[in-house]
């Protein structure tokens, strides 16, 4: 299936290992990624916050790429918060032509036009429903037995349900135990999986942020998970890059590992813990990948 | 006749015991509200359970407990909607609300942390000079803007479960918030600017808001609270230029910048600029401060090789950024911002009369130094 890829900015900035690790299990999976490398930022939610109309253009602009890929079946991302903000845009775009008229005036120097109901999904969910668990289950070459794994969502991929499809999928807020438990490993309860990771207030209130990774963190831990994974990159900065930082504000140790999505999809698809840019991570995943070498040897 | 189970918290502290849980087996038709089962087990099983109600009909605001562990108001909320939530598909969970402490059982005490907060933002219209003899004359345009957030019932149910609450006690919080838009889109008000001064100058104002969305998704009147915020933001920024203590006006100045000049992300600029504007305003000790104390940040992203020295000092320009630009020229250069309620509007393919939703052209507010 070849779908139009938007892997965002964070991970080709500083979660460089994110966007490798997606292009390593792409094909592996079964899909061609055509990446909309002319795309803009999403906003991240801020743009629509100086300027609603601003941030409708600018992903009008990146929905009308994706349109205009060829053989492209959707549009992809790997970013939570990407998905959040742009499905917010797409709501308002979609719910009045003569709004989504005036905002392509703003495309036609480009000569671009967003036609409503572009298809966004995170990867996530490309995995899930379009993909399908059976086929994940049957391209697991390496099980992932024995490792505990604690979902982190990120909030802009679950919530408001109405607007991110939780209609016509309403188990999206389960999908990652689903995976977890289709590559072979455990998924942990806890109760931070579905909270905020709170990296948008990281430089406005750094209590109020690292509190809620540090607190989240700390339970995942209690809870006796090996590794959290999340799809948002912007989560995997407050968890793992701010991780040491957030210990001070929870007063307590931390130290367990953030995995991107496609790294653990990685993993149980035989790929090295290396090549999956597991060293690029502030909290070490050397636990992980030791676990992960004893599962290939007797594999 | 269907029956459920409730599994109710249950906490006296007069009795100096721990909270505990206790069932209630309720006969009942599924489309009876989850409040209708709570008083039928105080009428008939045990008139000591605590729920505070009133009017039955989502309208009062009392009756916000927890269902399965989502916030929601007990009179609206069907038998045969929270069972389907229920972990095990049977017994319904019952709890107080959350952020907020608890009295007796299900009633929790609004007025030390709800309505506490609602009287920061002084919750009353602040008019220029006398009262005109008459009524009022205000644009319908203006109030409309304002209607959403005055749809607010104070159930308190945003509050119960807001994160960013849950680590800072002291934010204002989303119901106060809304009900500060619901006077700084009122134009009677006549101390908008202060208002937004103090939102965005206090460590627990508008900037310590997450952006969670768990207020748009609980709230059963739809204000969705987390907008207003945004709303005001958008105005301090905007419309004000409010240089808070909090980088909030920085921040946003920053990313905006960022993209109109590269069209994507630079991470490594966003971070010192949101701290301070330029190398001067770098300089400042409250942006000293901050960036020291991200140095050992900023060093363990090096060390990891997440972050490198040339992406640091290099990121790559989209091809079209010229493009960008105009889109910013042409938008920013609007004399009035423009702005798609859908709250008001609604979905036009959800319309009966399919009448087009026209978008709403938000007023721009005073110039700095004229909102006073």
């Amino acid at each position: 299936m070849k779908v139009a890829y938007w892997p965002g900015c964070v991970s080709r900035g500083f979660t460089p290992e994110l966007h490798g690790s997606m292009e390593l299990v792409a094909p592996r999976v079964g899909l061609e990624l055509a990446e909309l490398d002319r795309a803009n930022c999403c906003g991240a939610g801020v743009i629509a916050e100086h300027n609603q109309e601003l941030a409708d253009t600018l992903n009008a602009r990146t929905f009308a790429m994706a349109q205009a890929t060829d053989g492209a079946e959707l549009m992809m991302n790997i970013c939570s918060t990407c998905q959040g903000a742009q499905s917010e845009c797409q709501e308002r775009l979609d719910a009045s032509s003569e709004y989504r008229e005036m905002i392509n005036e703003n495309l036609a120097p480009e000569n671009l036009k967003y036609e409503k109901g572009v298809t966004n999904k995170n990867f996530l969910w490309v995995l899930v429903e379009d993909i399908g668990i059976e086929k994940v289950q049957s391209l697991v070459k390496r099980p992932l037995t024995g490792l505990r794994i604690a979902p982190f969502y990120g909030c802009y991929i679950i919530r408001p349900t109405d607007r991110l499809g939780y209609k016509e999928f309403p188990h999206r807020d389960e999908y990652l135990e689903q995976v977890i438990t289709a590559v072979g490993a455990e998924a942990v309860p806890y109760s931070g999986s579905h909270k905020c990771c709170g990296f948008p207030v990281i430089t406005m209130n750094k209590k109020t942020s690292l509190t809620q990774a540090g607190r989240h963190l700390g339970d995942a831990i209690d809870a006796g998970a090996d590794a959290l994974v999340t799809p948002c990159p912007l989560c995997h900065l407050n968890l793992d890059l701010q991780q040491p930082e957030a210990q001070k504000f929870v007063d307590r140790d931390l130290g367990i590992p953030v995995l991107h999505f496609p790294q653990l999809v990685g993993l149980a698809l035989g790929f090295e813990p290396k090549e999956l840019g597991m060293g690029k991570h502030v909290v070490s995943t050397g636990e992980v990948a030791e676990k992960v070498a004893l599962m290939a040897a007797n594999a | 006749m269907p029956k459920y189970t409730l599994n109710i918290r249950r906490f006296s502290p007069e009795t100096g015991k721990p909270a505990y849980f206790e069932t209630f087996d309720i006969e009942m038709e599924g489309h009876r509200p989850v409040l209708d089962a709570i008083l039928e087990a105080r009428n008939d099983q045990d008139g000591s359970i605590g729920i505070r109600c009133s009017c039955q009909a989502a309208i009062c605001g009392s009756c916000g407990v927890r269902i399965n562990g989502n916030p929601a108001l007990a009179c609206n909320t069907l038998l045969r909607d929270a069972v389907a939530t229920a972990e095990d598909g049977v017994t319904i969970d019952i709890e107080p609300m959350g952020n907020m402490p608890v009295i007796k059982d299900l009633i929790v005490d609004m007025d030390a942390v709800h309505w506490k907060k609602v009287d920061r933002v002084v919750p009353w219209l602040v008019p220029a000079g006398d009262p005109p003899e008459r009524e009022y004359v205000v644009p319908h345009e203006a109030m409309v803007d304002v209607t959403q957030s005055m749809a607010c019932i104070h159930c308190g149910v945003c509050v119960s479960d807001c994160l960013s609450m849950e680590a800072d006690p002291e934010f204002i919080g989303p119901a106060a918030s809304a009900k500060a838009y619901r006077f700084v889109g009122d134009p009677r008000d006549s101390a908008t600017k202060d208002r937004l001064v103090h939102l965005a100058n206090d460590p627990s104002g508008i900037y310590d808001c997450t952006h969670c969305f768990k207020c748009v998704e609980v709230c059963p009147k739809g204000v969705a609270p987390m907008n207003q915020i945004m709303r005001l933001r958008r105005r301090a920024t905007g419309d004000y230029a409010i240089k808070d203590h909090n980088n909030g006006y920085r921040h946003e100045k920053a990313f905006v910048s960022i993209i109109e000049k590269w069209g994507t992300l630079h991470e490594a600029k966003l971070l010192p600029d949101s701290y301070g504007e330029g190398i001067l305003g770098k300089l400042n000790p409250d942006a000293q401060k901050n960036l020291i104390g991200s140095l050992p940040t900023a060093l363990r992203g090096l060390a990891s090789g997440k972050v490198t020295i040339p992406k640091v000092l290099h990121h790559h320009r989209l091809p079209d950024i010229d493009k960008i630009k105009d889109i910013y020229e042409k938008v920013e250069g609007r004399p009035e911002r423009i702005e798609l309620n859908l709250y008001i509007v609604g979905d036009e393919a959800e319309m009966i009369d399919d009448e087009p939703t026209a978008p709403e052209v938000v007023a721009a507010a005073p110039t700095e130094g004229e909102g006073a």
